[in-house]
């Protein structure tokens, strides 16, 4: 499996703290990955620099088949490149409709005047239909996502990443205030864009990424501790360290 | 797959319709060509009162919809103003000083032409010579291109400057209040060129018109005003209709999130900062033929504020709540600046409204944020059905996403 992403050697520091310390990662072009680790270890950070958020100190970010250097790109680039970031809290339109959320995100074209001159065509309704039906949404397409409930705005706003249809999904706790039916559905979801893209979950709860079922990597202090299945990484000494104290 | 512009957007047509009754009304209870009931200052200040109400459309853009709360804005209006104020009094004291020079015995040359006109204009601020940036005062045309380029130039560069280095919120507010600032120092200055606190006037003469009497003149502006102004609302509400409309929204309400969908904010910003300088220019360059005079003064920082005081009264994010708000408060302050509101006398103190005025306004202004943050446009959503979501009481589950008491019930 080709190489999307490759990190290596990413350094960040802020005021003497250094968030990140020579940390590399890289992932295939249809893989899951959940990122796992304590509070401060770096997994915030770590996205900040894939999407272009933070600029690292040091270490190269490279993306895709033409190995482009992602450092040198404004977030919107790397946004329009394929890299799609879902943030913790669910950040949608409230004040818009759960259709005007989707059809923003469409994948389209993005530059002022062409969005000036866009109208809405058969073709993109039926596509946000598709998607609104894949995230439960349907019925609640002309509401303002505002009055959507909390689990409703998640889903929500995986619909929107998978409507600008990404080669690399960054998705910061999912499952985070999410009922366990709610849960399994997301994980649902996951799976399924995993098979042709890759998917990159932080997660804290681990019976979330036990369900997941994918390559584990653990992150502590800024840089990778362990990496592998998840049966593996929680064998690991030092990650039960790190994680049950010492 | 989309309805009509005008369906979706029933707005429109009720304000055009609302605008063009207007105009005929006055029209009809005017002096030039109806009964006589309005009196030419009236139709005056009712016609400014439009390009007021277009600036104020101009800011609902920039600061309601797009977020940007730009204390500036005046200052295009006042560039508009000067670029069509120079060709105005270009023509008229040219055809002054040619009226004159025809009883000398020698027909006049070109030159002296000029330097009659260079005294004629310059003169009270010493000097004789026609400035270079009046290179293109004597082409109606070329002028009406400047009222748009300039201001547009300035706006471009400006918003460039600030939204590249990602400067928002209150600093950016800081920063266009200090354009404004700067702008209205320089142009005090007698060397700028523009006369310095003189400013242009004599604007309400129509080079070569002048036999029609200002009436006549003051309906022409009234129409034309309403129609930039009936103009004006439809291409705002075209802007903000559609995806552009939902994306500048998303900019005003998660900037960060809009940059991670792929959309280049700077970009929209800068559309909309500088689109918005476009239409605040063309109300002035409407505005100060109506006005007769403008003189730096008109672009101080303070005209800017009361812009945004007017479409917080009004309502910002919707656009008929930006018009009312600039044509109630304007109004009003015409009334109660003019002296013909009534002394309040309590005994041991009277209140005149000349000097309480600000003071009301300022307070109106306070419990609107307060109290009604919809404005007076939010009046209209009590009967048009046009609900904010509220997600009060209690949770009903376990969770925090489960619906809550009140979402139940409905």
């Amino acid at each position: 499996m080709s190489t999307l992403l490759e990190v290596s050697g990413i350094s960040v520091t802020f005021d003497g703290f250094r968030a990140i310390n020579n940390l590399s990662f890289q992932i295939g072009s249809a893989e899951m990955r959940a990122i796992i680790g304590p509070n401060g270890a770096g997994k915030t950070t770590f996205m900040d620099i894939v999407t272009g958020k933070t600029r690292p100190d040091e270490g190269r970010v490279i993306w895709g088949e033409k190995s482009v250097n992602l450092l040198k790109m404004s977030e919107s680039q790397i946004a329009r490149a394929g890299v799609g970031r879902k943030f913790q809290r669910p950040t949608v339109f409230e004040d818009q409709t759960v259709l005007e959320n989707l059809i923003m995100a469409l994948k389209n074209r993005r530059r002022p005047f062409s969005v000036l001159g866009y109208r809405r065509s058969a073709e993109d309704v039926g596509r946000v239909e598709v998607l609104a039906e894949e995230i439960g949404l349907k019925a609640e397409l002309p509401r303002k996502a505002g009055e959507l409930a909390h689990g409703q705005k998640q889903w929500l706003e995986i619909g929107m990443l998978l409507a600008q249809e990404p080669r690399l999904l960054l998705v910061d706790e999912p499952a985070a205030g999410m009922s366990p039916m709610e849960r399994e559905q997301t994980t649902a979801i996951l799976v399924e864009a995993a098979k042709t893209r890759a998917v990159v979950v932080v997660e804290h709860d681990m019976e979330f990424v036990r369900r997941l079922n994918c390559k584990v990597t653990v992150l502590h202090e800024g840089s990778v501790l362990a990496e592998g299945s998840l049966d593996h990484v929680t064998a690991n000494q030092e990650v039960i360290d790190v994680y049950l104290g010492r | 797959m989309q309805r009509s512009f005008f369906m979706r957007n029933p707005s429109v047509l009720i304000f055009i319709g609302l605008l063009a009754l207007f105009t005929l009304l006055v029209t009809v209870f005017s002096e030039a060509f109806g009964v006589g009931v309005i009196s030419t200052s009236l139709v005056k200040t009712l016609g400014k009162t439009l390009c007021l109400c277009l600036i104020a459309i101009a800011m609902d853009l920039v600061w309601g919809y797009c977020g940007i709360l730009s204390l500036g804005h005046f200052a295009f209006f006042g560039l508009g103003g000067y670029m069509i104020g120079m060709w105005l009094m270009y023509e008229r004291t040219k055809a002054i000083v040619v009226s004159s020079l025809a009883e000398a015995p020698l027909p006049p040359t070109a030159d002296e032409i000029r330097d009659g006109i260079g005294t004629q204009i310059f003169g009270v601020v010493g000097g004789a010579e026609i400035p270079p940036i009046w290179f293109f005062a004597d082409s109606l045309f070329a002028q009406l291109v400047l009222v748009v380029t300039i201001p547009g130039l300035l706006a471009l560069i400006f918003g460039w400057l600030a939204f590249r280095s990602r400067v928002t919120g209150v600093y950016l507010s800081i920063l266009t209040q200090a354009m404004t600032l700067a702008l209205a120092l320089y142009l005090f200055q007698n060397d700028s060129g523009l006369r310095g606190n003189n400013g242009l006037s004599g604007l309400q003469n129509l080079p070569g018109l002048d036999d029609v009497p200002q009436a006549t003149i003051s309906i022409w502006f009234l129409w034309a005003s309403a129609f930039a102004l009936g103009l004006g609302y439809l291409v705002a509400a075209w802007v903000v209709g559609g995806k552009f409309g939902s994306v500048v929204r998303g900019i005003r309400d998660d900037e960060a999130r809009v940059r991670f969908l792929g959309y280049h904010v700077e970009s929209y910003k800068l559309v909309v900062f500088t689109l918005t300088a476009i239409i605040a220019a063309i109300a002035g360059a409407l505005y100060y033929p109506q006005a007769g005079i403008i003189n730096p003064a008109e672009i101080a920082p303070i005209a800017s504020i009361y812009l945004a005081v007017w479409v917080a009264i009004g309502g910002r994010g919707r656009l008929y709540g930006a018009v009312i708000g600039a044509a109630f408060v304007s109004l009003v302050s015409t009334w109660f600046t003019g002296g013909q509101a009534p002394d309040i006398p309590l005994g041991f103190y009277t209140i005149q409204w000349v000097d309480w005025w600000l003071v009301l306004l300022g307070l109106s202004f306070v419990l609107v944020t307060l109290l009604a943050p919809q404005g007076i446009g939010g009046l209209f959503d009590l009967f048009t059905n046009r609900k904010t979501p509220e997600r009060g009481g209690a949770d009903l589950g376990p969770d925090a996403g489960s619906l809550q008491e009140k979402e139940a019930e409905q």
